[in-house]
């Protein structure tokens, strides 16, 4: 049949590879010679389980440098009904993989008639990692959290990835970016198993408040503008947001607690 | 060496159509409806193999015919869409571009193969109330040879087509509610089976474009959402 498609497969990202060559993100390209480009940085992202799956959130900053790049930046993106991407890294790689990732996950889909498993579409994240190495030595990290629940076993699930495509799956939470070691230290005290959403939700919004107060790059909540971190639900029902008030309100309890906190 | 038989073209076509027409014949026919809830298509189908899919956001397909045809160009058409949706915007995905490169490829088949190919498409689109100038729904009817209509209401595909197109012309009346429009498609597919055999939520395959759904508006209707609806 006379079609402008060599490929038969049911991968978007190798088709684009096959037949549209000049739509792949050639990001290496752009950061070869002595000096580096200097391109806006996501920060902190965290996942977490809680008793209906997994909870993924991410503050809304992005660096260049000292200076701040964009305050209401997105990093955390429903990549299909059940599952979701967190990205930390080098903004623009970052968030076109976040896009292509969803586009990949629709395409298998549409193409088989069935939507991958979880650990399938894991696997095909840290395929694209690795694809973005020579971009990565170049200093265009790119290194995101991938959640999601999955339907087959009944419980939420989470993996962390290196520069390489290595993935890993954690058992109760993880964090990354440059305020991820902080957000970490701040779950580790307070996580259990069976969390309830609302006390996963107040663990997942101190973690970014202790990020951003140890971390420059990270953004807090920014009450002023109305800007909130992104947190996802991700459960037997799908991905669902928090809504900006919701993180708000537990955002006044959490300072309340404090020792000087004011009541909200 | 031998000389080759000269054939008209004239004749060439015309028996290269019979034959598609033929094989299109054998297989079971396909409706399209407009309904208040979106674009509803239908194929009467007792197998799990799929004669109508998702292309993009608000845009299905139905075939009939030889399945591995249109099978296949089904996949084309998801990525034709996916890699337009990727390089442009997710709205610049239209169901006419689609349809035409239907045209385009079935046209080309018909003229320059051996044989042609045994299938017919729909390609329909619903509306977007939220994007100004793409409210209104669309139909596309891409036969083998290439030739594409468009259509308002309703689009019969298959070897019944002209019978169930008279048909759905008396009945089908503008804005029905799902079940209404799901019925009169049951009717009009029963009528093509002549009443065997029985069409019901076991043996149709039902998709439903769904105005008021945010993102992908494609659906599949269940079987247990079709016993509902149809009252069986």
């Amino acid at each position: 049949m006379q079609v402008p498609s060599k490929y038969q497969g049911a991968s978007f990202t190798e088709l684009l590879a096959t037949d549209h060559r000049h739509l792949v993100p050639d990001l290496a390209r752009f950061s070869q010679g002595e000096a580096r480009l200097r391109v806006p940085e996501g920060t902190t992202v965290l996942a977490l389980k809680y008793a209906d799956g997994v909870i993924v959130a991410g503050d809304r900053l992005a660096t260049e440098g000292h200076r701040v790049a964009s305050r209401d930046v997105q990093k955390v993106y429903a990549t299909d009904q059940y599952s979701v991407i967190a990205i930390a890294g080098a903004a623009g790689p970052a968030i076109e993989m976040a896009r292509l990732m969803r586009i990949e996950l629709e395409h298998y889909e549409k193409i088989e008639g069935e939507a991958l498993e979880l650990d399938g579409k894991a696997n095909k994240l840290s395929q694209m990692i690795r694809a973005n190495l020579p971009a990565a030595m170049q200093g265009l990290v790119v290194v995101p959290l991938f959640a999601g629940y999955d339907r087959r076993r009944k419980q939420g699930r989470l993996w962390k990835f290196d520069v390489t495509g290595g993935r890993y799956e954690e058992t109760d939470f993880e964090a990354t970016g440059s305020g991820g070691l902080y957000a970490r230290e701040s779950i580790k005290k307070t996580h259990k198993a069976g969390l309830s959403r609302e006390h996963g939700l107040r663990i997942a919004v101190e973690a970014l408040v202790d990020a951003a107060d140890e971390d420059r790059a990270t953004g807090g909540i920014d009450v002023l503008r109305g800007i909130f971190p992104i947190v996802n639900f991700c459960s037997t029902s799908g991905v669902e947001r928090a809504a900006d008030a919701e993180i708000e309100q537990v955002y006044r309890q959490i300072l309340a607690a404090r020792p000087g906190g004011v009541q909200g | 060496m031998s000389m080759p038989f000269y054939v008209s073209p004239e004749q060439v076509m015309t028996e290269k159509a019979d034959y598609a027409r033929k094989g299109i014949a054998r297989g079971r026919s396909s409706v399209t409806l407009e309904c208040a809830e979106g674009v509803l298509l239908m194929a009467e189908n007792p197998s799990s193999l799929s004669k109508i899919g998702e292309i993009y956001d608000r845009i299905g397909f139905a075939g009939v015919g030889k399945f591995s045809e249109f099978d296949q160009l089904r996949k084309i058409g998801v990525r034709f869409a996916d890699v337009k949706g990727y390089a442009y915007s997710r709205d610049d995905v239209r169901a006419r571009a689609l349809a035409n490169a239907y045209s385009q490829a079935m046209g080309d088949v018909f003229t320059r193969e051996l044989k042609p190919l045994e299938v017919e498409v729909i390609v329909a689109e619903v509306g977007d109330d939220t994007l100004a100038g793409h409210e209104k729904n669309a139909i596309y009817r891409v036969q083998f040879d290439g030739s594409i209509s468009d259509h308002q209401g309703f689009c019969v595909i298959g070897g019944a087509a002209d019978e169930l197109t008279n048909f759905l012309k008396d009945q089908f009346r503008t804005g029905l509610p799902l079940r209404e429009a799901l019925q009169l498609g049951r009717t009009a597919l029963q009528r093509a089976a002549e009443g065997q055999p029985r069409v019901g939520p076991e043996n149709l395959e039902a998709c439903l474009l769904e105005r008021s759904r945010m993102g992908r508006k494609f659906h599949r209707l269940s079987a247990d959402v079709l016993r509902e609806l149809l009252g069986s």
